[in-house]
C-alpha cells in the first residue's frame, strides 16, 4: 500500500496530515536547541506550530471530499507496522484538534514569559509532542498505535501540567491525573483484547471483521465506556478534572479541556459505532443515563466554584456529559433501527465536541491573561477588568455567551439539535425507554438553563463590577499576540453558529460512514437548519442573527433620533447608600449560595464559622465532592489494607526469606510430578 | 403579496407598540380591584415618554455593557415578538426560530439584564442579577417542558404549526396540556417579577428581583427597560393565548374574514388575560424570596408532570 501511496504522498490528505505530525514533533525538538531562550522557543516555534495547525484543518476539511485513505507505515516493531487511516470520522476530530489548536497556538505564542515554572524550550517539546499525539490518536489505524499514541498523549500532558512542579499540589494534581490516565488506559487495553475476537490481529480493519457474541461485544462496550470515560471525565471518573486544569498553564489547560477530552469522546464513538458494527440499544440507555448525570453534577458544582479555572473544568465536566447524551441517544435510536435519527444525535454530540472546543479553549485562554495580569485565580480577588482589559473581556463574553447556550452562537446550535433528537424519543420502539428517555429533555434543559447561571457569574464577578483589590488597577491587557488567538476562537463560535448547514453537510459524511444513513440537512435551503423536515423544526441563525442587529440598531437609531443622546455621569445610586465599598458586592460564594442552598446534599460542605467572641472574625467554607468518600476513599483505605496484609509477608529474616523459596520450590516440584 | 403576509409583517410592530397598553390595563384593572381609580390605561405611555425626554445617568464605574444592555433587551423582545404569532400565524421569523430558539431570545434578554446589573458594582445590583439568574434557571427549563409537550402533541417545534394544529384539535381533551398550562401561568408569573414572586410596583430593597437589577438605569435606558419588559409580558400573554387558547387566531389558511377577526379576537383574549393576571396578583401574597425556588420547581415538576402525561395517556 505504501508503495503505491508514495506517488500520490505529495498531494493526498493524508500525507498533509503525517506531514504535519512529523513537523510538530520537530518544532518541539527544535525547542531543545536553545531552551531558555523565550523568543525562540515561546515565540517563533509556536508560532510555526500554529501554521502547522491551520494545515492540519485545511488537510482535514480537504479529506471530507476524498475517499478513505489507509496507509501502513514501516515504522515500530519488527512485524508491527503503524497503520494510519483517514476517514470521515478522523478527519472531523483533526479538524476540530487544528481549528482549536491554532488559536491556542498563536496564544501560547504570546503567552509564556522566562522564568515561570520549566524552561520554554521543555515547554515546547512537549505542547507539540503532545500535539503529535493526539493526531495520531485519530488516525491510528491499529490498537499497537492507537495505545503508543494514547500513552504518549498522557504522558506529555502529565509533565505540562506539572510545568511548576515546585508546588506541592500541582505534583498531587499531575499525579491523580497520571493515575486515572493509566487507569483508563488499562480500560482501552482490554477493550481492544476484547475486540479482536479470537483472532489475534489487532489492526482496526481485523476488528471490524471480528463477529462478537452479543454478551463479549457489551464487555468491550463497557471497557471502552469506562477506559475513554476516565479520560473524558464521565462522573464518578471526574475527580481528575477539577485539580489538574487549575494546576496546568492556562494554554495547556485550553489545550485538554477544549481538544484532548474529544479524543475520549473520538474513542468512543471509533468503538461503538465504527469497530462494534452497530450498538446494542441498552447501551444506548447507559450512555444517556450517565451522561445526563454527569451534565447536571457538572453545572451544579460549576455554579459553586471559587476559583475560575476550576469552574470551567467542572463545566468541562458539564458538556462532557452533554455530548455522552447525544451518543447515548444516537446508539439508542441505532440500536432500535431508527437510523435517520441516530445520524441526527450523533450530528448534535459531534457538533457539540466541536462547540465545546471553540468556547472552552477561548475562556481557559481568557483565564490565562487575567491570571497574568493579576497574579489571581480566586474569584473573590478580581472583578471589574472589563475597564482593564478590554479586548480580554470583549472576547470572552463572545465565549461566555455561547458556552450559556444562547442564539445566535453556536453553543446554541447543538443544543437545539439534541433537543430535536430528545422530541423523537417516544417514537422508540421499546416500551419503557420511550418514557424515560423524553425524561432526559428535563434534565438537559436543566443542565443548558444552570450553565447559563455559571456562566453569569463566571463574567460577571470576572470582569464586571468593581475591582475586589487594589492590586487590580494595574491589570493590564493582553498581548497582540494573545488576542489574535482569542479573536480566532471567538470567530469560530461565530462562525459555527451562524453557518449550521455547512458543519452539518460535513458531519453527514460521517452519518452515512458510522450509521449507513444522513440527515440531508441541506435539502431544503442552504440557510435554514430543517434537520428533519421543514414543517417539523427549521431554525436559521443567518435570519436570525440578521433581525436581531437589526431590532437593536433600529432601535438605537430611533432612540437617538428621535430623542437625544445625552449622559451624565454621576455615582451610583444604589437606593441611596453612600457607603458603597467594592467588598459589597456579590462574591463567587455569595452568587452561588442560591445553588448550594437548593443543592445542599450534593455536597460536603464544611462550614467554618466565627464565634461571638472572636478578635478577628473569619468565615471559611469549604465544598467538598461526595465521590470522595463514596468510592475513592474506600478504595485506597481496601489497597492500604492489602498492602498491609502483604507486608507480613516481610518479616525481615532471612531464614523466613529462605523458607519462602523452599516452599515455592516443593510447589513448583509438585506440580511438576 | 397576499393580505395574510403584509398583516405577518405589521404584526410585530403592532405588539411592540401595544406592549405597553397591556400593561396599563392590568395596573387599571389591579387598581378597580382595590377600590382606587387608577391612572388610565394610557399611563404607561406617559411614563416612557417622560423617561425619554429625561437625561441619562450614568454611574462613573459603569462600562459600554451597560450602555448597550438596554438596546440589546429591547432588541430581544421585538425578536420574540417576531416570532410569536398574535393574531395569525404569519410571523415574519416563524421559520428562522422555533420554540427552542424563542426560549433562546428570552435567555439572551435575561442574561444581558443579569450582567448589566453586575457590572456596576453595587450590592443591589449583584443581589438582584443572583436572584434574577435563580429564577431564570428554573423557570427556562419549565417553559422549555411546556414547549415539549405542545410540541410532542403537533410533531413540530414551529409555533405557526402548532398553533394551526392545536386550534383544530378543540374537541379533542389533553390533560397534558392542562399540566402545562398551570405551569405556564406559574412561569409567566415569575419571569415577569411580578406577585408572588416579585412585585412590580415595590422598591422595598430585600424584597427585590428586577428592580434591584435597573436600580442604576435612567432616562432613555431605563425606558427601554420598562417597555422590553411590558414587551415580555406581552409576549408570554400572546404565548399564553396561543398555546392554549389558539381559537380564533388566523391559521395559515385563514381568509380575509377570519384575518379581520382575528384581530379583535385576539384583543379580547388578552384583555382577559391581563384581567385574569391583576386577580392572581391581588388575590395572592408574595412568597419570600427563599420560597421562590420550591415555587419554581413546582412549576418545573408540573411541566414535566405534563410531559409524562401525554406520554402515558395520549398516545
Amino acid at each position: 500500500m505504501l508503495a503505491g501511496g508514495l506517488g500520490v504522498m505529495a498531494v493526498s490528505p493524508l500525507a498533509l496530515v503525517l506531514g504535519v505530525v512529523v513537523g510538530w514533533t520537530a518544532v518541539g525538538a527544535a525547542g531543545l536547541l536553545r531552551p531558555r531562550d523565550v523568543a525562540f522557543a515561546g515565540r517563533a516555534l509556536f508560532g510555526v506550530g500554529a501554521v502547522g495547525a491551520f494545515v492540519l484543518l485545511a488537510a482535514a476539511i480537504w479529506s471530507l471530499g476524498q475517499p478513505v485513505q489507509g496507509w501502513v507505515l514501516p515504522l515500530g516493531l519488527p512485524d508491527l507496522p503503524l497503520h494510519v487511516r483517514l476517514d470521515p470520522l478522523a478527519a472531523f476530530f483533526l479538524a476540530l484538534i487544528g481549528a482549536s489548536t491554532v488559536g491556542i497556538s498563536i496564544y501560547s505564542a504570546g503567552y509564556f514569559r522566562a522564568g515561570e515554572g520549566a524552561a520554554p524550550g521543555l515547554m515546547c517539546l512537549q505542547y507539540h509532542v503532545f500535539l503529535a499525539s493526539m493526531a495520531m490518536v485519530v488516525l491510528a489505524n491499529d490498537a499497537y498505535t492507537f495505545m503508543v499514541a494514547w500513552e504518549t498523549m498522557a504522558l506529555a500532558s502529565y509533565f505540562l501540567v506539572t510545568t511548576q512542579h515546585r508546588v506541592a499540589e500541582i505534583r498531587q494534581a499531575g499525579f491523580l491525573y497520571l493515575l486515572l490516565a493509566h487507569i483508563g488506559a488499562i480500560g482501552i487495553l482490554l477493550c481492544f483484547g476484547v475486540l479482536q475476537g479470537g483472532s489475534w490481529h489487532f489492526t482496526f480493519d481485523a476488528m471490524r471483521a471480528a463477529t462478537l457474541s452479543p454478551g463479549w461485544a457489551s464487555v468491550a462496550f463497557g471497557l471502552a465506556l469506562f477506559g475513554f470515560g476516565a479520560k473524558a471525565g464521565l462522573v464518578p471518573l471526574h475527580v481528575w478534572l477539577p485539580e489538574a486544569h487549575p494546576a496546568a498553564p492556562s494554554p495547556v489547560s485550553a489545550m485538554m479541556s477544549g481538544v484532548m477530552l474529544k479524543t475520549a469522546i473520538y474513542g468512543i464513538v471509533r468503538v461503538s459505532f465504527d469497530l462494534l458494527h452497530a450498538p446494542v440499544w441498552w447501551w444506548g440507555a447507559l450512555a444517556l443515563a450517565l451522561g445526563a448525570f454527569t451534565a447536571v453534577f457538572g453545572a451544579i458544582f460549576a455554579a459553586v466554584q471559587t476559583d475560575m479555572k476550576r469552574l470551567l473544568a467542572y463545566s468541562s465536566i458539564e458538556n462532557i456529559g452533554i455530548i455522552v447524551t447525544g451518543l447515548g441517544l444516537a446508539m439508542l435510536f441505532r440500536g432500535l433501527g431508527m437510523d435517520a435519527l441516530a445520524a441526527l444525535s450523533l450530528s448534535a454530540a459531534l457538533y457539540h465536541c466541536i462547540n465545546h472546543a471553540q468556547f472552552k479553549s477561548l475562556l481557559f485562554l481568557a483565564t490565562g491573561s487575567v491570571l497574568h495580569a493579576t497574579g489571581q485565580r480566586n474569584l473573590g480577588k478580581l472583578g471589574g477588568l472589563i475597564h482593564r482589559m478590554p479586548w480580554v473581556a470583549w472576547l470572552a463574553l463572545v465565549g461566555t455567551l455561547a458556552m450559556a447556550g444562547l442564539p445566535p452562537l453556536n453553543g446554541f446550535v447543538s443544543e437545539w439539535l439534541l433537543l430535536q433528537a430528545y422530541l423523537f424519543t417516544p417514537l422508540l420502539p421499546h416500551a419503557i425507554v420511550n418514557m424515560l428517555a423524553p425524561l432526559g429533555a428535563a434534565a438537559f434543559a436543566l443542565t443548558v438553563a444552570l450553565s447559563a447561571y455559571v456562566m453569569v457569574k463566571f463574567y460577571g464577578v470576572i470582569f464586571l463590577g468593581r475591582p475586589r483589590e487594589i492590586a487590580l488597577v494595574q491589570a493590564h491587557d493582553a498581548g497582540w499576540l494573545e488576542r489574535i488567538g482569542l479573536a480566532w476562537l471567538a470567530l469560530g463560535c461565530v462562525v459555527l453558529g451562524l453557518a449550521p448547514v455547512a458543519v452539518l453537510d460535513s458531519l453527514d459524511k460521517i452519518n452515512v460512514s458510522l450509521v449507513g444513513t444522513g440527515i440531508g440537512a441541506q435539502a431544503e435551503h442552504w440557510w435554514l437548519l430543517t434537520p428533519v423536515a421543514a414543517q417539523r423544526a427549521s431554525y436559521g441563525p443567518l435570519l436570525f442573527g440578521a433581525g436581531l442587529v437589526l431590532a437593536v440598531g433600529l432601535t438605537f437609531v430611533v432612540v437617538r433620533r428621535l430623542y437625544h443622546g445625552r449622559v451624565r455621569r454621576s455615582d451610583p445610586w444604589d437606593c441611596g447608600f453612600p457607603g458603597q465599598t467594592p467588598r459589597m458586592q456579590d462574591t463567587a460564594e455569595g452568587f452561588g449560595q442560591p445553588i448550594r442552598h437548593m443543592f445542599g446534599p450534593f455536597f460536603r460542605i464544611e462550614r467554618e464559622l466565627p464565634t461571638p467572641f472572636d478578635k478577628e472574625p473569619r468565615y471559611a467554607l469549604r465544598l467538598g465532592d461526595r465521590w470522595w468518600d463514596w468510592l475513592y476513599s474506600p478504595i485506597a483505605r481496601a489497597v492500604q489494607e492489602c498492602a498491609r496484609a502483604i507486608g507480613y509477608l516481610q518479616q525481615g529474616s532471612i531464614a523466613l526469606y529462605l523458607f519462602y523459596s523452599f516452599a515455592t520450590l516443593l510447589t513448583l516440584l509438585a506440580f511438576a510430578l | 403579496m397576499s393580505a395574510g403576509s403584509v398583516i405577518g409583517l405589521v404584526e410585530a410592530p403592532l405588539a411592540v407598540l401595544l406592549a405597553p397598553l397591556l400593561i396599563g390595563w392590568i395596573d387599571q384593572c389591579r387598581a378597580w380591584l382595590q377600590n382606587r381609580r387608577g391612572a388610565g390605561v394610557l399611563q404607561p405611555y406617559r411614563t416612557l415618554r417622560k423617561l425619554l425626554h429625561k437625561d441619562a445617568v450614568i454611574a462613573h464605574g459603569a462600562s459600554s455593557l451597560f450602555r448597550v444592555s438596554p438596546y440589546i433587551q429591547f432588541g430581544a423582545m421585538a425578536m420574540a415578538a417576531a416570532i410569536i404569532p398574535v393574531f395569525s400565524v404569519r410571523a415574519p421569523l416563524g421559520v428562522a426560530a422555533d420554540t427552542i430558539a424563542l426560549v433562546g431570545v428570552f435567555a439572551l434578554a435575561r442574561v444581558f439584564m443579569a450582567l448589566a446589573a453586575m457590572d456596576i458594582g453595587t450590592a443591589f445590583g449583584t443581589l438582584g442579577a443572583r436572584r434574577e439568574m435563580l429564577v431564570g434557571f428554573l423557570s427556562e427549563p419549565a417553559l422549555l417542558m411546556v414547549f415539549l409537550t405542545a410540541s410532542l402533541i403537533s410533531q413540530s417545534t414551529l409555533l405557526p404549526t402548532i398553533v394551526d394544529v392545536l386550534g383544530q384539535i378543540h374537541l379533542t381533551i389533553f390533560p397534558s396540556l392542562a399540566f402545562a398550562a398551570i405551569a405556564f401561568v406559574m412561569v409567566l408569573l415569575a419571569e415577569n417579577a411580578r406577585i408572588p414572586i416579585d412585585n412590580p410596583s415595590t422598591h422595598l430593597e430585600l424584597t427585590m428581583i428586577h428592580e434591584a437589577m435597573v436600580l442604576e438605569y435612567s432616562g432613555r435606558h431605563l425606558a427601554l427597560i420598562e417597555w422590553s419588559s411590558a414587551l415580555k409580558l406581552f409576549n408570554y400573554a400572546a404565548i399564553g393565548v396561543a398555546l392554549f387558547v389558539p381559537w380564533g387566531l388566523a391559521g395559515r389558511a385563514a381568509g380575509p374574514v377570519e384575518l379581520a377577526l382575528a384581530l379583535p379576537i385576539a384583543a379580547a383574549k388578552l384583555a382577559i388575560a391581563g384581567a385574569a393576571l391583576a386577580i392572581v396578583e391581588t388575590l395572592s401574597a408574595k412568597l419570600r424570596i427563599f420560597r421562590a425556588p420550591e415555587f419554581l420547581a413546582t412549576a418545573f415538576l408540573l411541566a414535566v408532570l405534563g410531559l409524562l402525561v401525554h406520554l402515558l395517556l395520549e398516545r
